[in-house]
């Protein structure tokens, strides 16, 4: 079965799912590929990282590859941390002409929290110019003013984050993001339902006619949730789950977690509070069938 | 000013235990003020030499600290003691080591220190980067707050989703997210405009590495 093209998704479908795969470090692609297999008619489109947290893996562009070789439909996830802008735009001519129609543009995490400490760090572009930079390639010209001999044809997303604090100065870098052209966001984890529509109001006021998809990240413990309130960035778990996880019985973590997931994805396709949802069970792939059937995601 | 620290004494130690007549060289300005490369910091090292040299009979430490390293002038007035030492022991900045190494050309000159910014004092003891030499500057358009230096990845469009609970920066906790700091001052300033325009990728080539400027008049 030929996969639908992410941009035909975003413009027909009620509620559009995705899912996060991230590469394996080495050569080997079986793993990448069982979970690939496992997952592409089951969502619209499987975002391949790029170094995530930088640690240093098989590129999103070489599993984006396998994504497409094994009919699904991928979402290149492109940072700014790793290389410049000759780097850039070389990967998405190449992702571009091997059928790879769309990249979510990001900055990229820090150096520092990845595995290879002592790297350069690029940062040459960020996240509002890559997307400027990706219209300008699908325009027919490379960053310079140069002709292409053939351009691309991206759809482009963006993330955001609601749950950041003080969340003016994200608020402001996102309606930059918008002002450059996107058609799709995919969120940081949000837990919070007020807070997810909050955004949501926000997003829907700037006009940029993209869809939202909410960032949802399974807890699998109270201690989890504690770590990510205090370390991760942009994420805030309430105390209302947290006290849920820790009434959780020993060793049903991961239940508790699918279950609270896909509790808060009925609720937000119910109440269409927005366009869909974008899951992150990086390391627990295989699970990600769990969410989808016990949200009614599962066609 | 130019921000520096001393190197580990055993790193030194390693660069020059082997040289007998050893001139430590200080630097009476930048370096004076981050207590890397002063008065203080010259005699210090020079009493560590002696201590860790002290089986060695011909070792003679010298001290010298000129008033900056980094012009050729008073560099020169040294060069008369060029026949009496065999290595100089830097404790100028990386501008102030090569001064030193083009003016005495016939003994080896190392460095005694990492230099590692441009930037000033923010407390007794506490230096902060400030500056990054890049040719372009930008303070106009966030609030005299340097986003190319000051945030940990040089965005030039806002802060990344990596800000922490309170405006810390992802990479380090207990340091600010430049583009919270930015966004308050304008804020404060009611020139928020400037941060929603769009800033253009930067041209890196604004300074052509490595620098060179030459002046046309005066």
């Amino acid at each position: 079965m030929k996969p639908v093209p992410f941009r035909e998704v975003l413009e027909k479908k009620d509620f559009i799912v995705t899912v996060e795969v991230a590469p394996q470090k080495g050569t080997n692609t079986g793993k990448a590929i069982s979970h690939i297999n496992l997952l592409k008619d089951r969502v619209d489109a499987l975002n391949v990282t790029d170094n995530q947290s930088s640690v240093m893996r098989y590129p999103s562009v070489g599993m984006c590859l396998l994504i497409k070789e094994n009919g699904g439909e991928p979402v290149m996830q492109a940072t700014c941390r790793d290389k410049n802008r000759l780097a850039i735009q070389a990967d998405l001519l190449f992702a571009s002409s091997r059928g790879i129609n769309n990249v979510l543009c990001l900055t990229g995490d820090a150096i520092d929290v990845g595995d290879h400490t002592q790297a350069k760090p690029v940062f040459e572009l960020d996240s509002v110019q890559l997307i400027n930079l990706v219209n300008t390639l699908n325009s027919g010209k490379d960053m310079a003013g140069n002709e292409l001999n053939g351009k691309t044809d991206f759809c482009i997303g963006a993330s955001a984050t609601p749950s950041s604090d003080p969340v003016e100065p994200q608020l402001l870098k996102f309606r930059k993001k918008v002002h450059q052209g996107i058609s799709f966001v995919q969120t940081q984890a949000v837990y919070d339902i007020d807070e997810l529509k909050r955004f949501i109001e926000y997003a829907r006021k700037l006009d940029g006619g993209m869809k939202i998809l909410a960032g949802i990240v399974p807890v699998i413990s109270a201690r989890m949730a504690e770590y990510m309130n205090a370390n991760v960035p942009g994420i805030f778990v309430p105390d209302t789950l947290i006290t849920e996880l820790k009434n959780t019985p020993k060793g049903e973590g991961i239940k508790k977690g699918i279950e609270i997931a896909a509790r808060f994805i009925r609720q937000i396709k119910d109440e269409k509070v927005c366009d869909g949802v974008h899951i992150m069970f990086i390391g627990r792939e295989e699970r990600i069938p769990e969410i989808l059937e016990a949200s009614g995601l599962w066609a | 000013m130019i921000v520096a620290e001393r190197k580990p004494f055993e790193e030194i130690w390693n660069m020059i235990s082997h040289y007998n007549r050893i001139l430590v060289l200080g630097c009476g300005t930048c370096v004076t003020i981050c207590w890397a490369g002063g008065e203080k910091e010259v005699g210090i090292l020079a009493s560590q030499l002696k201590i860790a040299g002290e089986k060695n009979n011909e070792l003679i430490i010298t001290e010298s600290v000129p008033e900056r390293q980094c012009e050729i002038e008073m560099i020169q007035e040294l060069k008369d003691k060029e026949g009496n030492i065999d290595a100089i022991l830097s404790m100028g900045c990386g501008a102030g080591v090569q001064t030193v190494a083009g003016i005495f050309t016939d003994i080896p000159v190392f460095p005694a220190l990492n230099t590692t910014f441009l930037g000033m004092p923010e407390a007794e003891g506490l230096w902060v980067e400030m500056c990054s030499a890049c040719g372009d500057c930008y303070l106009a358009y966030t609030g005299g707050i340097c986003p190319v230096t000051r945030c940990g990845k040089g965005l030039l469009n806002g802060p990344c989703g990596g800000t922490r609970k309170g405006g810390k920066c992802e990479i380090d906790p207990e340091k600010d997210c430049a583009w919270v700091l930015i966004y308050r001052r304008l804020e404060k300033l009611s020139m928020l405009d400037l941060m929603e325009q769009y800033r253009e990728p930067k041209n890196y080539r604004a300074v052509k590495r490595p620098g060179i400027i030459r002046a046309t008049a005066r």
